[in-house]
């Protein structure tokens, strides 16, 4: 187990490019354990950008690439398995999407992807992940359906229960609440302050407020440039760069 | 209240009717009440008269094929070998050969032409290689069935050394169908959303895996409707097993591959312009079971679509 005080990821000079644009440029940052780690930006800030670095989606791009540094736990991810590193750095995206199986299938499908067979771990395994998504209630009396046919709220939080079904230690969301209503937004949130006493949770977010509300440390990216990262309060109240206090006000973006 | 503001406008330009400076709206003519109703009537009458013409050679057909062969088909028409130079007997050599070039062509072509449609939809990206391909693949669906059968007795027949036979008529045929069976299975696969992979990708699934357990299950009706039809196309084509592997007379079944066969399609050919003296209704009759056999799996294919629309997972 490494050392509690290291730096959960650590990015070092990292730019990001689609064919010869670089997008996102120069960021070195360092993401503690455990905790949420907030990124505010107007759109095109190349913040989901950053996230697909995190987990190497960004590879599926046809001519994305990146150079510099991406450290999980002290260690390069290109140099990990691609699989192992999507599984514990999971990813939720802004748009719900139930897979075309029973909401079952759905948060048992990466588990058996992974190899587990066994019912039992399974079944529990996806009532805890259910539970901890805050949709248990609400579906434990019919597994077996669709999961395509639930509302879009519930299938944000089945994209959640899937994201945690493979133990995740870093929890990544994109603008998660854009397509959802705002209890639906507000339930997750409670999950998502639940689950960083244990988990490194990085979250994109549109809404000022949101990331104000919960997240622990916020960065802010402008036009795939960082600002600046501090203490969240610290950010919001106190900002050491006139483009942050700017933008916390609503002056632009 | 826009209203208002435009009878006010109005009015202030009938009192300034004097005024040089004056746009007006041109009315739009008005035509007839009448006149409409007729032109909307005869319209809906020509759309209605070349919808029936383009049906009734297909009821003509087949209303002609019952009537004139249905008195042909018995136990013994079916399942009897051919007689006295086949104007007697039944038909079931060619039944049974049709069904083996049938199967032969199936076994080639639902193989490659599947995994080649999975490679082109899922691993070859927008590369120039995937490019040439596609078009080949477009330009090989246009190929003349005779040409195909050429190929067939080049390349299977005299260079492989597979000689006239059930394998080199049934790889003909496969070559045939290939083309279809790809792009539909192309189709079939890229009809299911992509953010369904994003979704696999993001939880460490491998794109085998992706594929294998969500692209390939959600595509699986629209590649079998696309596999049927070309069952049906095989059984009836006629040219690529001219040269290649179907006999003309040959009264007793296949034991292999390797043997020559009767099929239904070459059976009415010969039946209707080579033997003499062939009572008509064997003739219909004949043409009657293949177009039965061709209908049957088209049938079944309308009845899957159907069934994967009413069953849509999304």
């Amino acid at each position: 187990m490494p050392d509690a005080d290291t730096p959960h990821l650590s990015i070092r000079g990292l730019t990001a490019s689609y064919g010869s644009r670089a997008v996102l440029r120069d960021l070195t940052v360092d993401i503690p354990r455990t905790g949420i780690f907030g990124i505010i930006g107007p759109a095109g800030s190349a913040k989901s950008t950053f996230l697909t670095c995190l987990n190497r989606t960004l590879e599926l791009t046809p001519g994305a690439g990146r150079t510099g540094q991406v450290l999980l736990d002290g260690e390069e991810v290109r140099e990990l398995d691609v699989s192992d590193v999507r599984r514990r750095v999971a990813m939720v995206l802004p748009l719900p999407v139930g897979l075309p199986m029973s909401i079952y299938d759905n948060v048992a499908f990466a588990p058996r992807m992974a190899g587990m067979r066994n019912r039992k771990e399974l079944d529990g395994l996806v009532e805890r992940c259910l539970t901890q998504a805050a949709l248990w209630d609400e579906v434990k009396d019919r597994l077996q359906e669709l999961g395509t046919r639930l509302s879009g709220g519930q299938q944000q939080r089945l994209t959640l229960a899937r994201a945690l079904s493979t133990q995740p230690e870093v929890l990544c969301l994109d603008e998660f609440s854009i397509a959802i209503d705002p209890v639906t937004t507000m339930r997750i949130e409670a999950v998502l302050v639940e689950l960083r006493q244990t988990m490194t949770i990085v979250m994109v977010t549109n809404l000022l407020a949101q990331a104000r509300r919960i997240a622990d440390r916020t960065l802010f990216l402008l036009n795939g440039e960082p600002v600046e990262e501090g203490p969240t309060n610290a950010l919001f109240e106190a900002a050491r760069d006139q483009r942050t206090t700017d933008y916390v006000n609503g002056r632009f973006g | 209240m826009v209203g208002a503001v435009h009878a006010l406008c109005r009015s202030a330009m009938s009192l300034s009717a004097s005024m040089p400076v004056e746009p007006t709206t041109p009315e739009l003519p008005v035509e007839p009440l009448t006149a409409r109703r007729r032109n909307e009537r005869i319209v809906a009458a020509l759309l209605l008269m070349a919808t029936l013409t383009a049906a009734l050679p297909a009821v003509g057909v087949i209303g002609l094929l019952v009537v004139k062969g249905a008195p042909a088909l018995s136990f013994t028409f079916l399942f009897t070998m051919p007689i006295s130079g086949m104007t007697a007997g039944g038909i079931w050599p060619a039944i049974v050969g049709t069904i083996w070039l049938v199967g032969v062509s199936l076994a080639f072509a639902v193989p490659v032409g599947v995994l080649a449609g999975v490679y082109l939809s899922e691993y070859a990206g927008d590369g120039w290689l995937a490019r040439i391909v596609d078009l080949a693949i477009v330009n090989l669906a246009g190929v003349p069935s005779i040409v195909h059968a050429l190929f067939g007795l080049g390349a299977f027949v005299l260079f492989l050394k597979f000689g006239t036979s059930i394998l080199a008529a049934g790889l003909t045929l496969g070559v045939m169908t290939l083309p279809v069976i790809i792009t539909s299975t192309k189709a079939a696969l890229q009809s299911v959303p992509h953010v369904f992979r994003v979704a696999c990708w993001n939880l460490g699934a491998t794109r085998w895996q992706t594929i294998r357990h969500v692209v390939l299950p959600n595509a699986l009706p629209g590649i079998l409707t696309g596999i049927i039809l070309q069952v049906s196309r095989a059984a009836g084509e006629t040219a690529p097993i001219l040269f290649t592997g179907a006999a003309f007379y040959l009264p007793i079944l296949p034991d292999s591959v390797w043997s020559q066969t009767m099929a239904l399609s070459m059976h009415v050919f010969a039946l209707v312009t080579q033997v003499p003296n062939v009572p008509d209704e064997m003739k219909y009759g004949t043409a009657l079971v293949l177009v039965g056999i061709v209908l049957a799996f088209n049938s079944a294919s309308i009845a899957l679509r159907v069934y994967l629309r009413r069953h849509r997972r999304w």
